[in-house]
């Protein structure tokens, strides 16, 4: 048996998370979830002003802080912290922890091939609209594709104590122990089906433990101190789900059944590099206080192809607020509506959206949401998008000026006039796997 | 009778690009019979209506006793494009479960030590 622990489900979750997980209980390996959609945008961004940035500078930071309980225990960390410079992001581990031996996975930076592929006649046309990658070959900022376990397992092999991944999938980051420590092979379907549910259970830090759990949330003890997610995984594909002793949360099978269903699509058809796991073949049972034993997990063979991640600018957004208060709250915070829009509109400016919420109201809930009756205050919520930067920029300039010259009892606008952000857009795409060759390096 | 679906269920949800996901799970095995019956795809498109934009898909998982729904163009664009506060549909499986379900009094029988 082996134990894996997730300790950071984004970048930005708990610092404290990872150092927790070392210090608190046995641990054979750490892995770390730092990538995001968009994240590789930002760091593609980051690494064009400056070559030696563009991966996770919290991860080196990270390792500094418990390079030694992973050396005293023997704990290797898988991270896919690299972002798109890995080579920089363990030169920066190297430098905070010499004594740890560090191999980073190359091949998932794609930006570069392509125009080549395009010429080849592979049409990268988006996932979910089925339009031409050449509509935005302009506008890219980044492109990835998914890199499976395999590539990971192989990089734990060279006997590097320390993984560094750039876009390797969620998943990826649990299953590739497993391959590495039971000698799973390229077919045992059902084997690596049971890996990547393990995978998909603790991607997200602690949702699998008690956070953001719906079910009887009162009850769950101690969240302050929440204990990150734990496999304990054996050789067969069976696995606990746990925590360490001590810690707060709570994992049951209300916990595990929740984390299962987030952000699933058809639960048969679960893709991912390694393998395609079927949901519907999962069975839960509760194993003693904070246990759940997952198994009977069936998996299908790898589709032929590699799910690539597209990023590209899509024009500029802004959003901004301004508070009402009783009476009428809810209809001041209407009137503040129209006449922003009529000003937008009276200044010729246009805009692909502009949305209105009435936050406190129903900017969460839209339809769904029962009516207030004349609520305490209400928060205008407007936001516009469009192509012209200098259009969104004048949208700025029309919140605060309300608090004069609008309806009565505003307020709630100290920070002034809202940020403008440049919009990062996601372009899902798919290529067959062969284009894509990963190589392990260890970085001295 | 008429109950709200967080009598027998709890729900978790999220995104995936413009299309949010909302998994919704009986409190109790005996209880996925009436989430199969009265959570259906069409009622659920008409609890959403106008802010889920496409269509609601319905998939079922009867060894978690869990029910998910893709309900597609729902997330103002998704991601990064979108405008709304909740552009990852976080709070929207909690929302789901405010929907009022028809159950036989004695179907429902175990419910009273949740909420």
């Amino acid at each position: 048996m082996i134990r894996i622990a997730n300790g950071q489900g984004f970048w930005g979750d708990w610092l404290e998370a990872p150092v927790r997980l070392v210090e608190q209980g046995p641990l054979n390996y750490l892995t770390l979830d730092y990538l995001a959609e968009v994240t590789m945008s930002i760091l593609q961004k980051q690494k064009q002003k400056d070559p030696s940035k563009g991966y996770a500078t919290d991860f080196p930071t990270l390792i500094g802080r418990i390079k030694d309980a992973v050396l005293a225990k023997n704990i290797r960390v898988i991270a896919n912290a690299g972002g798109v410079n890995p080579v920089e992001c363990a030169r920066a581990v190297h430098k905070l922890a010499p004594e740890l031996k560090v191999a980073v996975i190359h091949g998932d930076n794609v930006l570069d091939k392509l125009d080549e592929w395009l010429r080849a006649g592979h049409a990268m046309k988006n996932l979910d609209t089925g339009e031409e990658l050449s509509t935005i070959r302009e506008n890219i900022l980044s492109a990835n594709a998914y890199i499976g376990a395999f590539p990971v397992a192989e990089a734990l092999a060279t006997g590097a104590q320390v993984i560094i991944a750039g876009r390797c999938t969620d998943t990826a980051l649990a299953l590739a122990p497993m391959l590495y420590e039971f000698g799973w092979k390229q077919d045992d379907w059902n084997h690596l089906a049971a890996g990547t549910v393990a995978g998909h259970i603790i991607e997200c830090g602690a949702q699998a433990t008690g956070g953001n759990c719906q079910a009887d949330w009162q009850s769950i003890p101690d969240l302050a101190n929440i204990g990150y997610p734990i496999v304990e995984a054996e050789p067969d594909g069976t696995f606990v789900v746990t925590k360490h002793e001590g810690t707060g949360g709570r994992v049951n099978i209300d916990s595990v059944k929740e984390q299962l269903l987030y952000e699933l699509g058809d639960p048969k058809n679960y893709i991912t590099p390694d393998c395609v796991a079927d949901f519907s073949t999962i069975q839960v049972a509760a194993d003693g206080p904070n246990r759940v034993k997952v198994s009977g997990i069936e998996g299908r063979e790898r589709t032929p192809f590699i799910k690539l991640s597209i990023s590209h600018s899509a024009g500029w957004k802004s959003t901004g607020t301004l508070v009402y208060s009783y009476p009428d709250a809810l209809s001041k915070a209407k009137a503040a509506n129209r006449i922003i829009r009529q000003r937008l509109s009276d200044l010729g400016l246009h805009f692909d959206e502009i949305h209105t919420e009435y936050f406190g109201v129903n900017a969460c809930h839209g339809i769904s949401a029962p009516p207030v009756a004349d609520p305490a205050e209400v928060m205008l919520r407007i936001g516009v998008r469009g192509d012209s930067r200098t259009a969104v920029d004048r949208f700025t300039r029309e919140i605060v000026p309300l608090v004069l010259n609008g309806p009565p009892t505003a307020t709630g606008f100290g920070d002034g006039r809202p940020a403008v952000h440049e919009v990062v857009a996601y372009w899902p795409a798919l290529v067959p796997r062969e284009l894509i060759e990963t190589h392990v390096e260890v970085v001295e | 009778m008429k109950i709200p679906l967080s009598q027998i269920a709890h729900a978790r949800s999220g995104d995936k690009g413009d299309t949010s996901n909302i998994g919704i799970i009986a409190y109790e095995p005996e209880f996925y019979p009436m989430l199969v019956r009265e959570v259906t795809p069409e009622k659920v498109a008409t609890f959403f209506d106008g802010f889920c934009k496409g269509k609601v898909e319905r998939f079922e998982l009867p060894n978690l006793g869990a029910l998910n729904f893709l309900l597609h163009e729902t997330l103002g664009g998704g991601g990064t494009f979108s405008l709304r506060i909740d552009a990852q549909g976080k709070t929207l499986g909690a929302a789901l479960l405010r929907m009022e379900i028809d159950v036989e009094a004695n179907e429902i029988a175990k419910t009273n030590h949740r909420r």
